[in-house]
């Protein structure tokens, strides 16, 4: 039996036709075709899955599709209109997110696997609280796994994006 | 002609980034599929196979389907080594918990799962071994009829004269323990293979380290010709060396596409990746040492025990943890009567395979302990006894007979202590102990055999002997530079380190530079990535060729601007008069090398060299120094400084050499702190998740301090020395002897990995202390 859900997936609307138990991530990857979330664990460890649900982030895996319908979701390939959707909408994506810039500058990704679920958890803690301390920010980012880095790349990325970010906020 | 490097020596960032941070990798998972397969696993550890049946509607294959593949079976032609064969599906026996016993097909993944748990399985339980020690008790339970006493290698080398040898001195003795690991890249393995009918090929797109290896692997067990059969290794999320062993399961998906004619996907799922795909390092060590009166250390007697697991990896055998620890236990240590036993012993258990660092972690921590050991009998500090004992004096052989070319290993040391402030630390410590707070200050000296060719893996038998590398240089016709190289990256920013290297050689920017890799249609012969290689022997490769393409473009240039090739240099996209501004693009150079090739009756046409290096190899080195804080009432420790001095010969990205080592280490930490594959009794996995096996968070990974020396060696075309697998080869030996240190006091003393708050607290009741 397949249930109808809508997805409104980094501003564009998705009619799918999905099993109760399709988990998120499988919607989104194997209905939508955004392949950029990644599945690491599929038990709601290693955060590889994180996107944004009406704001907050989430295990995509531990998420029911169904669970979805009307939800607002920001994937990695929408992560960019996270800073311009105030100003304008976009329907090519083709500047980087602050945070996406960090990471490249700051050796924050190796193999890449686990990078848009750190940019995702991190996007999403941020934009929730431009303020959190980088304590709090370490914590929250404690929630997922990465295998190469060490995660000291990650760590100095997101504290020099948040940065970015509070300045670029404050010239607004 | 100007040798001037603009771009080797800089922290470029990565060309591999842009892509990936966006979401637009492509991983193997990634690829939709006709038909998706679900393994079923053996749910014991030993057992004669009664019956497997099939769920009404479900498509499934056995072993008796499969009999015209061939098991796997790595040879090695040497040391007694006794080859132990995997049927890809199991045929009459399960040997392990996760043994492939079928496989079932449906055209959607839940579909498929929902059949796996549908078969029937009759398995007779048999009695199963799973550790090391009771596997060659005279009565254990055999493993492989082939494998009598369940021994399949038992390697011994002495020094010559070495029974003679007087053991005078002082013996200092230690046995560590390394339980079992694994590499858990955060990429499950995937394997997706399309059968194209017109021309009756498959394509196999897979999360591999080794394409080329992988086609005739699997093409010789399926008897298929391996023109048939193309491999492509797309982006890999992680491997350290778990990806680099072939998977039973990509041999089944390669038989499968071509027997339905379509396109089939296995995506692993954690749970398998954790009991099933490759596990490492479960090992003892036992060292008995003697020292003369001044400290410095005479004779060395090691015994090495190796528990491989069910079944042999492919290229590697199951002798790659023993020979690997056999040969390089002696580490940056001079002395000369060296006796080694190595053994592997085969248990129902997941097959053993490299993981970064093989052996070496094990190995290196039993040293090291032991140093530590024999400075509290002479009363020294670890530092002193260190002092006595490193090699100083180079090239040097060492008690195993490997040369080492060059290193610092003092001055490593030196380096790490003078960062570290000990006088001030040790007045901490010793202010904090009355407090009832424990802090310890930990060692590692080690180093790490990277680089090495043929000759190298030569010594150790094996039927594939991997070693060389070569690469295809060539500049398109619009002046695009594209190598095409066979060692296959997965993370380590290959590309753009290569590139770096090409751009110097030919005056252009590192962008101009596309490395083409993973695709055995697309690149020449090679091993892959692994044994921190890459960097050298690729390199080595790319600057060859990149000499060859650089003299052409010279000659050419020459005979354009009418001068001789001497004077052309190149650079900023230029082939110029050296002092003078009459240049010529190398846009224009490389559109003549094709359409005006008459114009150069001496020159082929076109701009394509090959190369192929095959070095000796070489030895990068380091210390590490650990300070950790033990709670004596939780037995939990934290990591409160972790300082790094490295010589890994010229650093080409000093950015990515210090990714490589900041990964490493954490993956260290993990091993010395808190990863652990456990099994029960009877053989059942208990850490098959990551909520029981533990990589480590951001918050347990320190801050990690790195100095460099960078002592270039003649053994390297780059002078590179590569360090991919330094970092776990020596953090847990330093947070070893840091917890001790911290410990000693209480004259409690931990010679097991990882060092679990369990297993401290045990030893602090032992010692009366809880």
């Amino acid at each position: 039996m397949k249930l109808p859900a809508r997805l409104t997936i980094n501003g564009v609307t998705y009619d799918v036709q999905v099993e109760p138990r399709r988990t998120l991530v499988d919607a989104l990857r194997r209905d939508c075709g955004l392949t950029g979330t990644h599945i690491g664990c599929e038990h709601g460890v290693c955060g590889s899955c994180t996107v944004i649900v009406d704001g907050s982030p989430v295990r995509s895996c531990l998420m029911f599709a169904v669970q979805a319908d009307g939800c607002e979701v920001v994937t990695i390939e929408g992560l960019p209109l996270l800073m311009s959707c105030d100003t304008k909408a976009h329907d090519e994506v083709s500047t980087l997110h602050p945070l996406q810039q960090a990471f490249i500058e700051h050796h924050g990704l190796q193999c890449g696997f686990c990078t848009p679920g750190f940019l995702m958890l991190a996007a999403a803690v941020l934009h929730r609280d431009p303020h959190i301390t980088d304590a709090d920010l370490i914590d929250a980012l404690s929630s997922n796994l990465c295998r190469c880095t060490g995660y000291q790349g990650i760590i100095d990325a997101v504290l020099a994006a948040a940065r970015a970010m509070r300045v670029s906020n404050s010239e607004r | 002609m100007s040798a001037a490097t603009h771009w080797v020596g800089r922290s470029v960032r990565r060309l591999e980034d842009p892509a990936l941070v966006r979401g637009r990798g492509r991983f193997t998972a990634d690829l939709p599929a006709q038909h998706y397969v679900r393994f079923v696993r053996s749910p014991v550890a030993s057992g004669h196979i009664v019956r497997v049946a099939a769920p009404p509607g479900a498509m499934m294959f056995t072993a008796a389907e499969l009999a015209g593949v061939a098991p796997i079976r790595p040879m090695l032609d040497k040391f007694g080594y006794v080859p132990i064969a995997q049927p890809v599906l199991a045929s009459e026996v399960v040997r392990y918990v996760g043994d492939l016993v079928a496989v079932v097909i449906a055209d959607d993944e839940a579909l498929a799962e929902d059949f796996a748990e549908q078969v029937e399985l009759d398995i007779e339980p048999l009695a199963a071994v799973t550790d090391a020690q009771f596997a060659l008790a005279p009565d254990a339970p055999q493993v492989h009829a082939a494998a009598p006493g369940n021994l399949v290698v038992d390697i011994l080398y002495e020094t010559p004269g070495y029974a003679e040898r007087t053991r005078k001195g002082r013996r200092v003795a230690c046995t560590i323990r390394s339980h079992r690991q694994n590499a858990t890249p955060i990429e499950p393995r995937a394997a997706h293979a399309a059968f194209d009918a017109a021309s009756r090929r498959v394509t196999l797109t897979c999360t591999t380290q080794t394409p080329h290896m992988m086609r005739t692997a699997i093409a010789d067990l399926i008897g298929m010709e391996e023109a048939d059969l193309r491999v492509i290794a797309p982006d890999v999320g992680g491997g350290f060396g778990q990806k680099m062993s072939l998977a039973p399961e990509f041999v089944v998906v390669v038989w499968l596409a071509r027997h339905l004619r379509s396109s089939v996907a296995w995506i692993e799922d954690r749970r398998e990746n954790l009991m099933a795909s490759f596990h490492s390092r479960d090992m003892t060590v036992a060292l008995e040492a003697s020292f003369d009166d001044t400290g410095r250390l005479v004779v060395l007697d090691g015994d090495v025990l190796s528990n491989v697991g069910a079944y042999a990896p492919y290229p590697n055998t199951a002798a790659v943890e023993p020979l690997m620890s056999l040969a390089e236990l002696p580490g940056p240590y001079a002395f000369g009567a060296y006796r080694c036993q190595a053994r592997g012993v085969v248990t129902n258990t997941c097959c053993s395979a490299p993981y970064r660092g093989v052996a070496r972690p094990a190995i290196t921590l039993a040293m090291e302990r032991l140093m530590d050991k024999a400075a509290r009998a002479f009363g020294l500090t670890p530092w002193e006894i260190r002092r006595r004992n490193l090699v100083t004096a180079f090239p040097f052989t060492s008690a195993s007979g490997l040369v080492y070319d060059t290193g610092t290993y003092r001055e490593a040391m030196e380096a790490v202590l003078q960062a570290v402030d000990l006088p001030a630390f040790q007045v901490r410590q010793s202010a904090l102990r009355p407090q009832g707070r424990y802090l310890g200050l930990g060692l590692s000296v080690f180093c790490e055999r990277t680089g090495y060719g043929s000759p190298a893996f030569a010594v150790r038998g094996m039927a594939v002997t991997p070693g060389w590398e070569q690469v295809e240089l060539a500049i398109d016709p619009s002046g695009v530079v594209e190598a095409r190289i066979g060692a296959s990256p997965h993370g380590q920013g290959l590309a753009t380190s290569l590139a770096q290297i090409i751009a110097d050689r030919l005056g252009v920017t590192p962008d101009r530079v596309r490395v083409v890799h993973g695709d055995t249609d697309r690149t020449p012969y090679g091993f892959g990535t692994f044994a921190s290689r890459s960097l050298v022997i690729a390199g080595g490769a790319v600057h060859i060729a990149a000499d060859r393409l650089r003299m052409k473009l010279v000659a050419m240039a020459g005979t354009m601007l009418e001068t001789a090739a001497e004077d052309i240099e190149l650079a900023d996209g230029l082939a110029r008069v050296a002092g003078t501004d009459r240049a010529i693009a190398l846009t224009t150079l490389a559109r003549t090398a094709y359409h005006q090739a008459h114009r150069f009756s001496d020159l082929s046409p076109g701009l394509r060299e090959s190369a192929v290096y095959d070095p000796t190899g070489t030895f990068s080195n380091a210390c590490h120094l650990a300070i950790v804080e033990v709670d004596v009432a939780t037995c939990a420790i934290s990591i409160e400084r972790f300082i790094v001095a490295e010589d890994a010969g010229r650093l080409i990205n000093p950015m990515i050499a210090e990714g490589q080592i900041r990964g490493g280490v954490a993956q260290g930490i993990a091993n010395a702190l808190y990863e652990e594959i456990v099994y029960s009794e009877t053989g059942d996995t208990l850490t098959a998740t990551l909520a029981d096996y533990l990589p480590p968070t951001c918050r347990e990974i320190p801050r990690i301090e790195i100095h460099h020396l960078e002592t270039v060696t003649d053994a390297s075309i780059t002078g590179a020395k590569g360090l991919g697998e330094g970092g776990t080869i020596g953090a847990p030996a330093a947070v070893l002897n840091a917890i001790n240190d911290a410990l000693a006091p209480l004259e409690v003393e931990i010679d097991a990995m990882p060092a679990t708050p369990l297993r401290i607290h045990a030893a602090l009741q032992a010692a009366g202390v809880r």
